[in-house]
């Protein structure tokens, strides 16, 4: 598996990280080691095994449905450039 | 109205019209699915976000269990393969509602798998008109925040209050054929969880909404094109997206352009949809597990507790309705048709031993008068002035011929006015209907004195007039008269001297 360019910039753009030119260009042979090195992995054959999820026995953990959060609006806030009314204030979205 | 045909006629001939929906419903918890925040509606905007709603790094989901056990019950109530392995995804995209930019998801492993449910477009015979409608998957997921355009000039407001609730994306096999069917099914699903109890099915506070996808195709072809309208809110506006893009798509098709899959958005004001534009990259989500949260594994145990703790739902009730008590097929499908009416209805039969007997008149005073009131009063059935109990003693009275069914339409009003019990009031009005024949017998003769032109006649065969006998009759007792007596004693002595 390899990416171009083109790939490059797309996931740029889908992840919303801006890349230039010269950038793209750089990351180009930089990703396409990256991923010729986790390539190598193929080369073990692991059909028949599970695949793993965790590196110790474990279960995943549940919680009771009960409210035990919230009514926290200044520290959900507090680090948002722009807050008016209560609310996140961004730049205007609308379709 | 039944229609076992929906087609567009187009230019080029008639085309069938294939539909699919993706309904999201709201869990009913206390808790949002991954945080302990509260998912009540309305709440002052930010107020029910915690840490983990808001993504601040470090910040881990943990899985509320409520959620996978209502997940679990809807799936056993349609009859659906329940997953004992599955597992959640991230799906990844930038909007201002989404703070962690992904939705965790069930992509790869849903906790339901295939399911059905039944519909039918004929309320007052839904056996006649039934078809099943497949259901593919259901997953859990999380829901959005809240986005606000028209508070400022410049800036768009967020409440994150949303965001982090638990769905259960229930998606449809494309078997539904006309705008009819998908409201039937979206109206038959939103019963069945409101019988479960996963979802309030409360379409305008957004609790439940659909995708709906619509594609069109000449009788006999593959499946075409589909489009994707999101996020449509009311089994009205359902139905008129079906409309409106079945035809656009025609008219595109027939004009000689393809259909592009896309996503669109309902305009109700304007009754159409239209492209969006925004989301062109949107179906690329690069999906992946999600490494903080581990399989969801369950036991089979578990899986039977939750099928014990199912109702009766629909299907059953209405057949139960239908074959045990006798009910009409109308009667017995509008009377499950919501849990609560059901509910009301099972809390008057409980007062007898025999519910079979008074099954069939309980259901018609139900269905006409009880719900004209309500209807009249803007309640719902848990909010009746007149309980089942009160309910009951109306109706024993007229099966008892205490008062006739008119009198008990008076009495009805008067308990819902005052609330007090229907005996009470049948004795303090002095209502109790008169069945002495004697009595009426003696005003009947008073009548055919007085209109002795009118007794010639009817007896020279004006038999018309029969009915005006019955109405001075029961105006000269108030309407008290037992009205069959009544009309037994005037036949007979109409017809005599005839």
């Amino acid at each position: 598996m390899s990416v171009d360019k083109e790939t490059v910039k797309k996931i740029a753009s889908l992840s919303r990280i801006a890349v230039t030119e010269a950038e793209a260009d750089a990351l180009v042979p930089e990703l396409n080691n990256i991923l010729g090195w986790v390539e190598q992995l193929s080369e073990v054959d692991c059909s028949n095994v599970e695949p793993m999820t965790a590196v110790i026995p474990n279960k995943l953990r549940l919680r009771d449905d009960v409210v035990t959060d919230g009514n926290v609006r200044d520290k959900v806030l507090a680090n948002a450039p722009v807050a008016d009314h209560g609310f996140f204030a961004v730049p205007k979205v609308i379709e | 109205m039944t229609e076992s045909t929906y087609r567009i006629q187009g230019g080029t001939g008639e085309w069938e019209v294939v539909i699919g929906l993706e309904v999201h419903a709201q869990i009913t918890t206390n808790a949002k699915l991954f945080s302990g925040a509260s998912t009540e509606f309305g709440a002052e905007p930010n107020t029910q976000v915690s840490l983990v709603d808001a993504a601040m790094p470090g910040m881990l989901p943990v899985l509320n269990k409520e959620c996978v056990r209502q997940a679990v019950r809807t799936g056993l109530a349609i009859n659906a393969q329940i997953n004992k392995y599955s597992r959640f995804d991230r799906k990844n995209y930038f909007y201002a509602d989404l703070p962690q930019g992904y939705q965790i998801s069930q992509l790869y492993h849903p906790i339901v798998g295939e399911g059905k449910i039944e519909i039918s477009l004929d309320e007052k015979d839904p056996d006649a008109h039934g078809k099943t409608i497949g259901v593919e998957r259901i997953h859990i997921e999380q829901d959005a925040g809240k986005l606000m355009h028209d508070q400022h000039p410049t800036m768009s407001y967020v409440d994150l209050n949303r965001c982090g609730v638990a769905l259960m994306e229930i998606v449809s096999m494309p078997d539904m054929t006309s705008p009819k069917e998908a409201a039937a099914y979206v109206r038959k699903l939103r019963s069945v969880l409101r019988y479960v109890g996963s979802c309030d099915g409360n379409m305008e506070q957004g609790s439940m909404r659909a995708d709906v996808n619509v594609s069109v195709r000449k009788p006999g072809d593959e499946l075409g094109t589909r489009t994707e309208t999101k996020n449509v809110n009311s089994l009205r506006y359902i139905q008129q997206v079906i409309e409106y893009e079945a035809q656009r798509q025609v008219d595109v098709i027939e004009s000689g352009g393809d259909i592009v899959q896309e996503t669109r958005l309902f305009d109700p004001d304007k009754n159409e949809t239209r492209s969006m534009r925004s989301k062109e990259d949107a179906h690329d989500y690069r999906y992946f597990p999600d490494p903080d949260l581990l399989p969801l594994e369950l036991e089979d145990d578990y899986i039977f507790d939750c099928k014990a703790s199912l109702p009766e739902l629909p299907d059953e009730k209405r057949a139960r309705y239908k074959n045990v008590l006798g009910l009409s097929a109308y009667n017995a499908a509008v009377l499950t048709a919501e849990h609560e009416t059901a509910i009301w209805f099972e809390e008057l039969l409980e007062t007898t031993d025999e519910p079979e007997k008074i099954a069939s008149s309980a259901a018609n005073w139900l269905t006409s008068e009880l719900f004209g009131a309500l209807n009249k009063m803007g309640l719902s059935i848990e909010k009746s002035p007149v309980s089942p109990q009160q309910a009951a003693e109306l109706l024993g009275l007229i099966a008892d011929g205490t008062i006739s069914g008119k009198i008990a339409k008076q009495v009805f009003e008067i308990m819902l006015e005052t609330g007090d019990g229907a005996t009470k009031i049948v004795e303090e009005k002095g209502l109790k209907q008169e069945s002495d024949t004697g009595a009426i017998e003696k005003v009947i003769a008073d009548v055919m004195a007085a209109n002795e032109d009118k007794v010639a006649q009817y007896r020279g065969g004006k038999d018309k007039l029969f009915g005006f006998f019955v109405g001075q009759t029961m105006k000269a007792m108030q309407g008290k008269a037992n009205p069959q007596v009544v009309n037994e004693l005037l036949k007979k002595t109409l017809g005599d001297a005839g």
